[in-house]
């Protein structure tokens, strides 16, 4: 894939934003792959103009999470993920 | 029936003031309706919209500190850049700007999050760091922070006397400027691209366990971040941000 189009996982955050509640970037997750723990902020993401959005494992090159939008829906493939861990926002 | 979504997060906001900062960047004081503030190191995504419907969007850090009255863009000229020409050359004050955000909850740092902190920047990247550095004023904050800032001339260091400023009456502020294609008579620092040997010089030692914030438009960001890593920091203390070419 091209190299030019490498992102931070912070460069997805928008997209995630409109269809998360929750900030995605800041929480972690597991890979699917080889079970690395970080924050999606710190993962690659690759972005496909006028296709979507890919985020990909930095140690494995597993595809965590991929994004497509398309004709009004957002199309969210997780499963590139053991899972994601969400802090508890209090109150 | 499908689920569907109902955010609307795009809004408008209008241009205040156009600031030129270096020849190539311009800084764009922007009032949003109803901003709900930010943190240092976020961004915002901008959208444009052509005539015949076909729409492009971008990610630029927000410059400004949470504190700041306006919020801040500061965007760099790129030659073969889809949407940074238009906000470099075209955007006047008054005009209205699509934007989403504040956006981002992992390049961020607040007063209270504590330092030390390094702050490795080159270009158009000192955006975000530049955020953390005025929301640290603003805050009246004493945690020590070296800034190592990577520019391709003089001329061409973006917020270069607000630095000097801040770093003048602030002795836990050190800004360290490197330039990478032309210098001035008699520039006696360093002249050369960021690398190994600099980091080495320059970094804080991973004893003081820093938090590193290493930004920049270019590839530039992983080389310096596995540096820093090989110098013995903690991977989950140094962060990068890397709005490449898609950031035009």
């Amino acid at each position: 894939m091209d190299d030019k189009l490498r992102l931070d996982g912070n460069a997805a955050a928008g997209s995630l934003r409109e269809i998360f509640s929750f900030e995605v970037t800041s929480t972690h997750y597991a890979c699917g792959g080889c079970g690395r723990v970080d924050q999606i902020g710190a993962a690659m993401v690759y972005e496909v103009r006028g296709l979507g959005t890919i985020i990909r494992c930095p140690s494995c090159d597993n595809a965590l999470v991929r994004l497509v939008h398309n004709r009004g829906r957002h199309w969210i493939d997780l499963r590139g993920l053991r899972y994601l861990q969400v802090e508890d926002v209090a109150g | 029936m499908a689920a569907q979504l109902r955010r609307t997060l795009w809004r408008l906001a209008e241009v205040i003031e156009v600031v030129p900062e270096t020849p190539r960047t311009r800084s764009l004081l922007l009032e949003v309706p109803e901003w709900e503030g930010h943190k240092a190191g976020q961004h915002v995504d901008v959208r444009l919209t052509a005539e015949d419907g076909y729409q492009t969007q971008r990610s630029y850090s927000i410059a400004s500190a949470p504190e700041d009255e306006r919020l801040v863009l500061t965007v760099d000229h790129l030659d073969d850049g889809e949407v940074s020409p238009y906000l470099t050359d075209v955007l006047m004050a008054g005009d209205k700007l699509e934007l989403r955000g504040p956006i981002g909850g992992y390049f961020t740092w607040e007063a209270a999050d504590g330092g030390p902190l390094f702050l490795v920047g080159g270009g158009s990247g000192i955006a975000p760091l530049m955020a953390m550095i005025r929301h640290r004023a603003a805050a009246d904050s004493d945690v020590p922070t070296r800034l190592l800032y990577s520019s391709r001339s003089y001329e061409e260091i973006i917020f270069r006397e607000e630095l000097e400023t801040l770093a003048s009456r602030d002795s836990a502020l050190e800004v360290i400027h490197t330039l990478t294609r032309s210098t001035p008579e008699g520039w006696a620092g360093y002249d050369r691209r960021i690398d190994a040997e600099m980091l080495r010089e320059v970094a804080r030692s991973p004893d003081e366990s820093p938090l590193a914030f290493v930004c920049d438009p270019t590839s530039f960001v992983e080389g310096v971040a596995d540096a820093l890593v090989r110098l013995g920091h903690v991977p989950a203390r140094v962060k990068t941000e890397r709005f490449g070419p898609t950031g035009g």
